[in-house]
């Protein structure tokens, strides 16, 4: 390259460097970029691991001794619950999601995420919920029913204290984050991979994190109604899990678990995608049974909300149902063995080069495979019946997600350290760490088995000298400490090389995967021209790439119009669509979570009409911030593009906006899903179930309400098909016309709500019937919001005929809404009312 | 199944190390992909669906001879066991006698416990006597309890219950049967 020429390309990186860029000092905050909000929720998710690690060194001191003191029942309950609700919600769920958003634009070759600000607001939701959860135990009021809160003992009855709402409430607001970061990482993987990179020359960890999100999507929302019911029965009296007035303390389980299993895999998943990336570079050779493995993932995400109920073989379910779950819950091991396999065949064939990463891996599969084996074990009723609540479980539990999860995660970490510090970590004060902390984790675990088998429960704060179990708890109290050294020892060592570390050197472990392409330390737009991609290992096979993307020799090279630009790409071929453009940093995330954690505080104070007040402003900032979206001149300043360069999303029809909407839906299907699974699980096993004698809604304005929707959603569906066609006459009056349709609508379904003789605070039914109310009553009442939004937009020329993306996202919603309430006109209302009658 | 699993985990881990170790050499590309295939089809497959057999042929039938069964000839003992925060009522609904904390059972016969809870979930279990079962308020689980030899047994509640959950233990007795009716006739007498 002339000299002419490299400056040029400087500037042209300049250039990049301008618009991609966070915004200094204060402006960090108003940051969207992935590699920034990725790394914000690894620094913080490993801060949240020290003080559960904290949590768990007091648990140990207490239970060094038998009939110790230290510390209390009440403040041990809380210590427990704590040390579990802050390791698997704001340590394990969100280091994995950061570590996936920081890696998987960079695997795909692309720049961001797809919804760049939807990351900043997961961020920020994440670290104000975890907070808040947090301050509870500064308050000494912090949740003490055990972290997967169990109705009656979570309940205002038996809890009355505001520490089981601190819980419900903030990891609801968490929950939040984790959903968004779900949805955000479909749509990338699925619409903005590198133009030619198909499904299946997708990197290997691509395909366990598309797997881990689309769980969070389904896995998630079953908690978050448990959560929002739970709350609903403390704050407000409804009747739900208690058993007077038709209600079941077993709903929650079901509810907690439905989600609770999932996650287990949520978390494995990513890390077990660790351990597929790492081996074959190490190996040298590629992965064996790509396939296979592909196959495994999707296996294991199905199998694994098929067994939620191998958690509850202790509350007297039927046999038959038993034996089903342990036969289910006994399959998963199929698909792990297939991947120990595998990676035992690529190390087998590869001729391995050792370096601190893979005593990790080594580390990984020691404990793991343990865990799993003892998980074999407990799938068994009869062995389960046994060992279920002692420490045992406590064992095999940090077995599987130490092993399972914290082994692959810092063998991840060291190796993709360079990437972001570019420099190298230290060879000796790892292998110290290493051997420290597996060392501990062993002594203080392997034992804990026997501990369970000689019968000593979980959550139990002393014990009496004499039951055998003494000494084993002294041990595993100091392998506790051991640990805990071994883990200091790796902070300092991580904090050490920021300063001292040896310069990396480009690709340091000879990866062949994208993300190495980068400049090290890591820029802020990634590539500064977007590559294609052939092969499923594009370092390998063309480690020139490093060059030419620096050069500017691929896609999107320069900045057009100020814009943030990303290519689009068909979901399974990966052909080249359109040019995506991205919102730039934006404060809007920072104060739409304000005023989320805002109404989270005064809904935990009680103050509901301030709740109310917060509300309003969060649903303002949340418009405002669609405002400059799609074809507004703010986020698409101009047509101009590239000459032969695909179109604008926002003058397509299937843009990532439609897909975001649609894997939401997914998520808020769900979410209506568990609502039904609770009815009529509580309508055929709850004890003291009722249905009131008359009729609890007044069917002819139900139906003719419905109708009015109906007759809405055909108008919308039939203005859309329109814009398909090129034909838009009239687009804001008839989108005027179809919000007043469902403001009718709206109005004829609350007057029910507000009529009908329904007592949610007396019976369970009712209840529900107020809650599918409200359900029906949010989604249309959001429906007419948007449309109307629309129809302004259309007044001032950002939705129009060759602007038609807009309309096109909101569509599904539309039909959504239409979908619930007929399917809640047949379910919930038409049933209660046969019932009554009959 | 501790001894084949120990020998899994031990088999497994040796086959990584010695992976890790061993330098491939060289072998045709078809011949690699048969010996990839054979990994994943043995080890993958084979291996787990095996043990899982195995496992449940065992585990299943002896899962349903552990449950509750009225036996052909009857007379199973019947006690009402409800759990409070924290502590253990018994009721024996055949005498009339009411213990807390203590249960009285004669040994070498099955005593069938309805277990409910009178306030949050609590769980019945006396290690040496076989498997738990949760008391949850507004269900009655029926636990099969079997003792083969006379003797006193630990129980202890096993579901977290709240602030005394640890101390929410209780007793079985075990009596030889004649042992056990004068037992019954001296709290009959008693009350």
């Amino acid at each position: 390259m002339s000299e002419y020429a490299q400056a040029q390309n400087r500037e042209r990186q300049q250039r990049l460097e301008r618009v991609w860029g966070n915004l200094p000092g204060w402006g960090a905050l108003a940051a969207v970029n992935h590699t920034t909000v990725g790394l914000r929720f690894i620094a913080t998710g490993l801060m949240f691991f020290l003080v559960g690690g904290l949590l768990a060194m007091l648990i140990r001191t207490q239970l060094a001794l038998p009939g110790q003191d230290i510390i209390e029942s009440g403040l041990y309950n809380q210590l427990f619950t704590m040390h579990g609700t802050v390791m698997m919600f704001l340590f394990a769920i969100p280091v994995l999601e950061g570590l996936a958003m920081y890696l998987i634009p960079k695997m795909i070759g692309t720049r961001d995420l797809v919804f760049p600000r939807l990351s900043a607001l997961g961020y920020f939701c994440y670290v104000f919920g975890g907070l808040i959860v947090l301050s509870s135990l500064v308050l000494e009021v912090a949740p003490d029913a055990g972290w997967f809160m169990y109705t009656p003992l979570s309940s205002a009855t038996y809890s009355p204290g505001p520490g089981s709402d601190f819980w419900l409430l903030g990891i609801t607001f968490v929950e939040i984050s984790a959903i968004s970061a779900g949805i955000e990482l479909v749509v990338s993987i699925l619409r903005t991979r590198a133009p030619g990179m198909s499904l299946n020359k997708m990197p290997i960890f691509c395909w366990y994190i598309l797997a881990m999100a689309l769980m969070i999507v389904f896995g998630f929302p079953p908690l978050i109604l448990g959560s929002v019911l739970l709350e609903l029965e403390r704050a407000a009296g409804f009747v739900f899990f208690e058993t007077a007035g038709g209600g079941d303390p077993l709903l929650w389980q079901h509810l907690f678990w439905l989600f609770g299993h999932p996650e287990v895999y949520i978390i494995f998943l990513p890390a077990a995608g660790i351990v597929s990336t790492l081996i074959p570079v190490f190996a040298r050779h590629p992965l064996v049974g790509y396939r296979w493995i592909v196959l495994s993932i999707i296996t294991m995400g199905f199998i694994s909300f098929g067994l939620w109920v191998h958690h509850m073989f202790t509350v007297g379910i039927p046999h038959l149902a038993q034996a089903f779950f342990s036969v289910a819950s006994m399959l998963v091991a199929i698909p792990t063995g297939i991947q120990i396999f595998s990676w035992l065949a690529t190390l087998w064939q590869g001729k391995v080069v050792f370096h601190l990463p893979m005593l990790w891996i080594i580390g990984f599969l020691v404990v793991f495979v343990c865990g799993g084996l003892t998980g074999v074990m407990l799938a068994l009723a009869p062995f389960n019946w046994q060992v279920h609540d002692t420490h045992f479980v406590v064992a095999h539990m940090h077995y599987v997600l130490v092993g399972g999860m914290l082994f692959p995660l810092v063998a991840g970490l060291y190796y993709w350290l360079p990437h972001v510090s570019g420099r190298m970590p230290s060879d000796s004060l790892g292998r110290w760490g290493f051997w420290l902390f597996f060392g501990g984790f062993n002594l203080t675990f392997l034992l804990m088995h026997l501990t369970g088998l000689l019968g000593m429960p979980r959550r139990i704060y002393t014990y009496e000298a004499g039951l055998g179990w003494d000494w084993l708890n002294l041990v595993s109290s100091v392998g506790g400490f051991i640990m805990a050294i071994g883990v200091a020892v790796i902070v300092v060592d991580i904090v050490l090389h920021f300063r001292f570390g040896k310069r990396a050197e480009q690709n340091p472990w000879g990866a062949d995967t994208l993300e190495w392409a980068i400049p090290m330390p890591v820029n802020t737009f990634n590539f500064s021209s977007l590559p294609s991609v052939d092969t499923r290992h594009p370092m390998w096979h063309t480690p020139r790439l490093v060059e030419s993307i620096a050069a500017g020799e691929h896609g999107l090279a320069d900045v057009q119009a100020l814009r943030r630009d990303i290519y689009g790409s068909d979901a399974t071929t990966g052909k080249l669509q359109e040019v995506v453009h991205l919102p730039t940093n934006s404060w809007l995330p920072l104060m739409t979570a304000s005023a989320l954690a805002a109404l989270c505080v005064s809904l935990l104070m009680k103050a509901y009409l301030l709740a109310a007040v917060f509300t309003i402003v969060a649903l303002g900032l949340v418009l405002r911030w669609g405002w400059e979206n799609g074809a507004h001149p703010r986020a698409a300043p101009t047509d101009h593009n590239e000459a032969g360069a695909p179109p604008l999303h926002s003058r397509t029809f299937s843009g990532p906006g439609l897909w975001g909407m649609v894997v939401g839906l997914m998520a808020d299907g769900t979410f209506y899903a568990s609502l039904m699974f609770g009815w009529f699980y509580l309508w055929t096993a709850a004890p003291e179930w009722t249905v009131p004698a008359h009729d609890s809604v007044t069917l002819l304005p139900m139906i003719l309400s419905g109708l009015v929707l109906t007759v809405a959603v055909i108008a919308y569906c039939h203005l859309v098909k329109g814009l398909r066609r090129g034909f838009a006459a009239h687009l804001g009056a008839r989108l005027w016309l179809i919000a007043a349709l469902g403001v009718g609508h709206w109005v004829l379904l609350a007057g029910q709500l507000v009529s009908a003789p329904l007592a949610p605070t007396e019976r369970a039914h009712d209840a529900v019937l107020v809650v599918i109310l409200l359900y029906l009553l949010l989604h249309s009442g959001l429906a007419v919001i948007f449309t109307s939004l629309q129809a302004v937009r259309a007044r001032l020329g950002y939705t129009a005929v060759q602007l038609p993306y807009e309309p096109v996202v909101i569509q599904p919603f539309w039909l959504y809404t239409l979908g619930v309430y007929w399917v809640s006109f047949v379910a919930f209302v038409l049933l209660s009312n046969a019932w009554s009658v009959g | 199944m501790f001894g084949w699993f120990t020998a899994v985990l031990v088999g497994v881990i040796a086959l990584w190390l010695f992976a890790i170790k061993r330098s491939p050499g060289k072998a045709s590309a078809a011949h690699l992909r048969k010996v990839q295939k054979r990994w994943i089809i043995w080890g993958g497959l084979a291996l787990p669906v095996s043990t899982i057999t195995v496992v449940l042929a065992f585990g299943l039938p002896l899962g349903q001879r552990m449950l509750p069964q009225s036996s052909p000839e009857g007379g199973e003992l019947r006690i009402e066991v409800t759990a409070h925060q924290w502590w253990w009522e018994v009721n024996y609904p055949d005498s009339g006698i009411s213990l807390r904390n203590e249960l009285h059972i004669p040994a070498g016969r099955p005593v069938n416990l309805h277990l409910t809870s009178a306030d949050v979930i609590h769980s019945f279990w006396v290690p040496r006597l076989g498997g738990k079962l949760d008391a949850i308020p507004g269900h009655t689980n029926i636990l099969r309890l079997h003792a083969d030899e006379a003797g006193t047994y630990r129980g202890q509640c096993a579901e977290f219950c709240g602030r005394d959950h640890a101390h929410m233990g209780f007793t079985v007795t075990a009596h030889e049967p004649s042992d056990y009716q004068q037992w019954v006739g001296q709290e009959v007498s008693d009350e």
